[in-house]
């Protein structure tokens, strides 16, 4: 077969794309270093001294810490728990199909259609019955839950792959489903599980709505961290840049790490 | 030995992290404090410390975008969470919510805090049936910048009380794109607090308003069309390129760089435009009252934040303690002193405009007070009409019309539609939308 190989137009295309792309992170980086009298300067300045007082600020004034440790546990905890039910429940999807496990599929992916916020007074209500408004457990089952069909569709699609006449020797050697899954699917589909968890992360880490609406001063997760600099009277964009960029400096030098699997994961299922 | 399962790992791993899930343990007088992000309440989180020093009571700072804040206190407030002592609320609130029986009265802030000081709009303006439901720590109306440089240089003299007219003369001589200069800068970018708010002024002096008594919406009438007509022409012929883009933040910017000849905003823009450090044309930067065209009613906006006690809170006491402290003339001398007199929080209190340091540092400030001291939220406009507010309408519905509105406004702007066909767009939906709401039949 012969390989093929990218023509210079096409490659130069995808750069610019991937410029373009990446252009407003990178513009977050560079107004993060200026003043916030150079970050408001019209026309913007590229070149000037830069200066770390917007990050001095962003550190000193408003708790990052307690906002990073929020957003590691919420991510890490909601993700281990979305693969704890997703993993057996894909498994009897996949290799012990129902008549309507196709339907069941889809309903759950519905429910991403649904708006966070026409459910925000109901979720508000049981948080608060439940003692649970501001704290890291709303936070965790509800990205859990928002995540939960995510998963379950990404691990169907990986255990699809798998052939099941592996399983079914496996059947007939005596190995029940629990057995099967520990012995059989989880080193087979470890590939597929930690692609679904690095999606499962990110989207959690990045999630703001209820971030901010189910928590106040002790729960709050990155994505409130970087609200509070946002406004329309005053001047802070080159804080709300420094902000922005300690919120996601993280998940972006983790995401690159894992961008292998990631693109695995995501594509999984695409070409048989 | 049993093999622990796939499942069971992680969620293991949840369990025993779940230990840490549980919120910090809470002193036994700790007040939670939602409030917006501008450089007063900034300063006044700096200082917080000692209020803590002084009582003994921790604070924690929920700080949110200002929409993002009325929807978190709102549904907070609505379903009796009590998450929040004390929420940071304006104008347009306060009065709503004590209608609504939200907000606990302010009360007896004791005899040290002489609530007299309080500029009487302001207290108006945070009222509901004489009942005071929160006090102010930073309040504004809008006036006129302008270059004082470039009047010299083409001649122009502004007069004490300028008409739309003359500034629309004004800005014609001062537009000079080639060099970067617009001849004028105004808000363009769609939203019940951006365009509307100083739409709206522009509509009350030409004699309009948004409803009349029997609550119909009059943004088809003469006044509408004269006011939105004059508005999109002045900013097609002397206003900044792309101006739909351009709110508060943006017109600061361009103003604070010297891209525009004039600029009718917010006074609280004067401490930035003064302060050589973040205004390159500091030192040429001169105010005048807002314009006024048919009416001198509703010419100039009035806009308080203000702290109030939602009656969900069980603290109450300790939180009137922080309003006591947060909003004293000891706290302001305390800023002054501290951060420097021309970042004491503006437009609250007759001693702070009596202080001869703080005119010293910001010679902006009577200017300012006569705006403020003029603002009249309870007759906004030159016909009665059945609401108060003069850059809003005090009604819960006016969010969203007042957006809406924003958007058809900002169409004409953009040359999408014609100010006439976006003026009767607007009347449909504002029809539509106050039926719905039960106003008309």
């Amino acid at each position: 077969m012969r390989e093929q190989r990218a023509s210079l137009p096409g490659a130069v295309i995808a750069w610019v794309v991937a410029f373009l792309m990446f252009f407003p992170i990178l513009w977050m980086l560079v107004t993060s270093f200026k003043t916030e009298a150079q970050a408001i300067a019209n026309p913007p300045l590229i070149i000037f001294r830069p200066v770390l007082e917007s990050f001095a600020a962003a550190l000193s004034q408003s708790g990052y810490i307690l906002f990073a440790e929020n957003s590691i546990i919420v991510s890490l905890v909601s993700t281990a728990l979305a693969i704890a039910i997703a993993f057996p429940a894909a498994y009897s999807m996949a290799f012990q199909p129902g008549r309507r496990t196709q339907d069941m599929l889809v309903w759950m992916l519905s429910t991403k259609m649904l708006p966070p916020v026409g459910v925000l007074v109901p979720i508000y209500i049981i948080c608060r019955d439940t003692g649970l408004l501001d704290t890291r457990t709303a936070l965790v089952i509800v990205d859990m839950l928002m995540n939960l069909p995510i998963v379950v569709w990404m691990l169907f699609s990986f255990f699809r792959d798998i052939p099941k006449d592996i399983l079914e020797a496996a059947h007939m050697d005596g190995a029940g489903p629990r057995r099967q899954m520990i012995y059989l699917l989880l080193p087979l589909a470890s590939p597929g599980i930690a692609s679904a968890a690095l999606l499962a992360i990110i989207l959690s880490w990045n999630e703001a709505f209820w971030s901010i609406n189910l928590t106040a001063s002790h729960a709050g997760t990155l994505a409130a961290y970087i609200a509070r600099y946002s406004a329309p009277e005053g001047l802070f964009w080159a804080k709300l840049s420094a902000a922005s960029v300690l919120a996601v400096a993280p998940i972006l030098i983790f995401g690159s790490l894992a961008q292998r699997r990631l693109v695995r994961g995501l594509t999984a299922g695409a070409v048989k | 030995m049993q093999r622990p399962t796939p499942a069971a790992l992680p969620l293991a791993a949840a369990l025993m992290a779940g230990l840490s899930l549980t919120p910090l343990a809470a002193g036994a007088a700790t007040l939670t404090i939602a409030t917006v992000n501008n450089p007063d309440m900034l300063i006044m989180q700096k200082l917080s410390p000692e209020f803590t020093k002084e009582t003994g009571i921790n604070l924690n700072w929920v700080v949110l975008p200002e929409n993002t804040l009325r929807q978190r206190v709102t549904t907070d407030i609505a379903t009796k969470s009590g998450t929040f002592d004390i929420v940071t609320i304006g104008t347009f609130e306060v009065p709503q919510w004590g209608k609504n029986n939200w907000l606990a009265p302010v009360g007896d802030l004791g005899p040290a805090y002489d609530l007299n000081d309080i500029f009487s709009s302001v207290r108006a303006g945070l009222s509901y049936k004489g009942t005071l439901y929160a006090v102010p720590f930073y309040a504004e109306s809008s006036m006129t910048y302008y270059r004082k440089d470039l009047f010299q240089a083409a001649g122009l003299t502004m007069p004490a009380q300028p008409t739309y007219d003359q500034i629309a003369k004004f800005a014609d001589k001062l537009n000079d794109p080639a060099k970067g200069v617009y001849g004028i800068c105004l808000r363009g970018l769609p939203g019940w607090g951006e365009n509307m708010a100083f739409l709206t002024t522009v509509v009350n002096t030409f004699g309009g308003e948004w409803f009349n008594m029997k609550w119909e919406p009059q943004l088809t009438s003469p006044a509408w069309e004269k006011a939105i007509n004059f508005y999109v022409d002045l900013m097609k012929k002397d206003g900044p390129p792309n101006a739909t883009s351009n709110g508060f933040t943006e017109n600061l910017a361009l103003f604070s760089t010297g891209k525009c000849g004039m600029w009718i905003d917010a006074t609280v823009a004067a401490g930035v435009l003064y302060d050589p450090t973040k205004s390159k044309v500091a030192a040429d930067v001169a105010v005048a009252p807002a314009p006024t065209a048919v009416t001198p009613h509703g010419a100039h906006w009035l806009w308080s934040w203000a702290l109030g006690i939602p009656k969900t809170t069980h603290q109450l006491a300790d939180a009137q303690k922080f309003l006591a402290w947060s909003t004293s003339r000891s706290y302001i001398e305390l800023v002054g002193k501290t951060n420097g007199w021309v970042a004491v929080p503006p437009g609250t209190r007759e001693s702070t405009y009596k202080n001869p340091d703080y005119l010293k540092a910001a010679p902006f400030a009577p200017l300012v007070q006569q705006m403020i001291l003029s603002a009249d939220p309870e007759h906004p406009t030159l016909n009665p009409v059945p609401y108060t507010g003069v850059q809003f309408v005090g009604i819960p519905e006016f969010q969203g019309i007042g957006t809406t509105v924003g958007q058809d406004v900002a169409a004409a702007l953009a040359g999408q539609t014609t100010v006439a066909q976006a003026l009767a767009k607007a009347q449909a939906s504002t029809k539509r939308a106050m039926t719905e709401a039960g106003y008309l039949q």
